[in-house]
Formats: C-alpha cells, sequence, structure tokens
C-alpha cells in the first residue's frame, strides 16, 4: 500500500477530531500486522470495501474514548446503543472521506460493529492490514486498512 | 418568518440527534424522521413534509434512490444531503437527481444549521 494511501486516511482521522470539541488528535506511525493476530479493542465499526480496492476498512476503540467523543460532539447519552452507533459512524464518516481521493469506485458498505476481534469474513486470515494508532484524550484507538487490488 | 416541517433521514441515532439540536426552532420542527430510504418514503406520505435531511449511505434503500423517490411524490420538496460521501461525482448525482444541498459529514452544529437555512433561503433568491 503506498504511503499516499495511509496518508488519505490519516487526513480523515484528523478531520473528524476537528469537528468535536476537542479536536486535538495525535497519529502514531503507521505499522504492518498479521491478519490472524489483528487490532482490536472494546467495539469495532467495519466498512466493507469493494471496487476496484477490495477489503476492509475499520475503526477499532475502547469503550471510554467512545464516551468522551459522545460528549464532545454534543450527545449527552453516552450508552451502549449510542457507542455502537458512533463506532460504526466513525468508520463511515473515514470511508467516506477517503473517496474524495479514490472516487466514487471507491465503494463503501453500510457499517458492520462488533464487539471485540472482526471475523475472518471481515478480514481474511491470509492477508496483512496497515494500522494507524490514534490517541485522544490519552486513550488509544486504530484505523485498520486492509485493501488489495481486485 | 415562514416554517418548515422537516424530516431527517439517517441510520444513526446520533447523526439525527445532532441533527435535532442543530436546526434553528424557530424556522423548523421535525414531524418525522426515518433511519432508511423506505422508511423514509412511508413517512414522506403520511406527514407534510417541506425540508428533508437525507443521509445517502443506509441499508434497505440508499439515499439516493431515496431522493428520485420522494421527488416523484413532492417535486417541490427541499433535500439536504448530509453524507460523508466526498467524491465531488456522488455530490453532482445527488444534485440531478433533485438534492438542493450536500453537507459533508463530520460537521459542526453551525455548519448543519447554515445549510439548511441556505436551503430555504435560495427559494428566495
Amino acid at each position: 500500500m503506498l504511503e499516499d494511501t495511509l496518508q488519505v486516511f490519516i487526513d480523515g482521522i484528523k478531520n473528524y477530531f476537528a469537528h468535536t470539541n476537542e479536536p486535538e488528535v495525535k497519529i502514531g506511525t503507521p505499522y504492518l500486522v498479521d491478519n490472524n493476530a489483528p487490532e482490536s479493542a472494546d467495539y469495532t465499526g467495519i466498512i466493507g470495501v469493494s471496487g476496484p480496492n477490495k477489503g476492509c476498512v475499520y475503526f477499532t476503540s475502547p469503550k471510554i474514548l467512545l464516551k468522551h467523543l459522545l460528549l464532545s460532539i454534543g450527545e449527552s447519552e453516552t450508552h451502549e446503543e449510542n457507542m455502537v452507533d458512533l463506532v460504526g459512524e466513525v468508520a463511515n464518516t473515514l470511508s467516506g472521506y477517503a473517496r474524495r481521493t479514490f472516487g466514487k469506485s471507491f465503494m463503501i458498505s453500510v457499517p458492520v460493529v462488533i464487539e471485540g476481534v472482526p471475523s475472518a469474513i471481515h478480514l481474511p486470515r491470509k492477508l496483512r492490514s496497515y494500522v494507524i494508532p490514534v490517541t485522544w484524550k490519552s486513550y488509544n484507538a486504530s484505523v485498520v486498512i486492509c485493501l488489495q487490488p481486485d | 418568518m415562514k416554517s418548515y416541517n422537516l424530516m431527517i433521514v439517517d441510520d444513526s441515532n446520533i447523526i439525527r440527534n445532532k441533527i435535532k439540536r442543530a436546526y434553528d426552532k424557530e424556522k423548523f420542527s421535525v414531524v418525522c424522521t426515518a433511519t432508511n430510504g423506505e422508511e423514509a418514503i412511508e413517512m414522506f406520505k403520511s406527514h407534510p413534509v417541506d425540508v428533508v435531511t437525507m443521509d445517502l449511505t443506509m441499508p434497505k434503500m440508499e439515499g439516493i434512490a431515496c431522493i428520485e423517490n420522494l421527488i416523484a411524490i413532492n417535486p417541490d420538496v427541499l433535500i439536504l444531503v448530509v453524507s460523508a460521501l466526498s467524491d465531488k461525482a456522488t455530490g453532482i448525482e445527488a444534485l440531478e437527481k433533485g438534492a438542493t444541498g450536500f453537507l459533508l459529514k463530520p460537521f459542526t452544529e453551525d455548519q448543519l444549521q447554515d445549510a439548511l437555512n441556505e436551503l430555504t433561503d435560495d427559494i428566495y433568491a
């Protein structure tokens, strides 16, 4: 995967948090992982990607980050249902942002939200993914990109 | 000031809530909400709706198809697309199908309010 591709998602992360009440977000150095040991936290919002690039983009986050993020976008109800909703919405927004560069052929699904590790259906175990570490308000989350040419 | 009946269409509860917090309460009142395109069409038929905020990526029926259906029912309805899909082609397609404006996610409450006001002010431009 090209550095430019990762930069698109890094820009998308910065853009997302720029629209919250606490815009400062730290992006760590991206790294590669085998999909048989995928990165995951409490909740994971997964977007399936089809078209010239196939695979998925997911945002995985601890509950505590999601609770604070809900408050930071003005949502006072921080219950489970809204945390699930938010983790999917973040994944959707980051993937939608990528279409600015990749165009309409970067086709994205509605979010699927799970607890913990994505299944092999979403994340083929033979492949590898890029992990972009995200730190916001001292809480760590990750954006994970697993794309391959069709 | 003219007042408008608003329908919010988005599969995300937190986005629907955000839109409810943001709109100008003197100018708009929410008459119904929907979580997908199919539900939106049913709501649209049974409620007096002037303005719609429309997500594009939704289950069951996506936003573009829903816009076409709503315009077929009432060509005068004002539709503000509120979507994360940031490519130009999608924006142009939505406008060609009958949408009146486009607001990218993520958005601030001020940006939403401005977009809704621009949409309705344009009628008298």
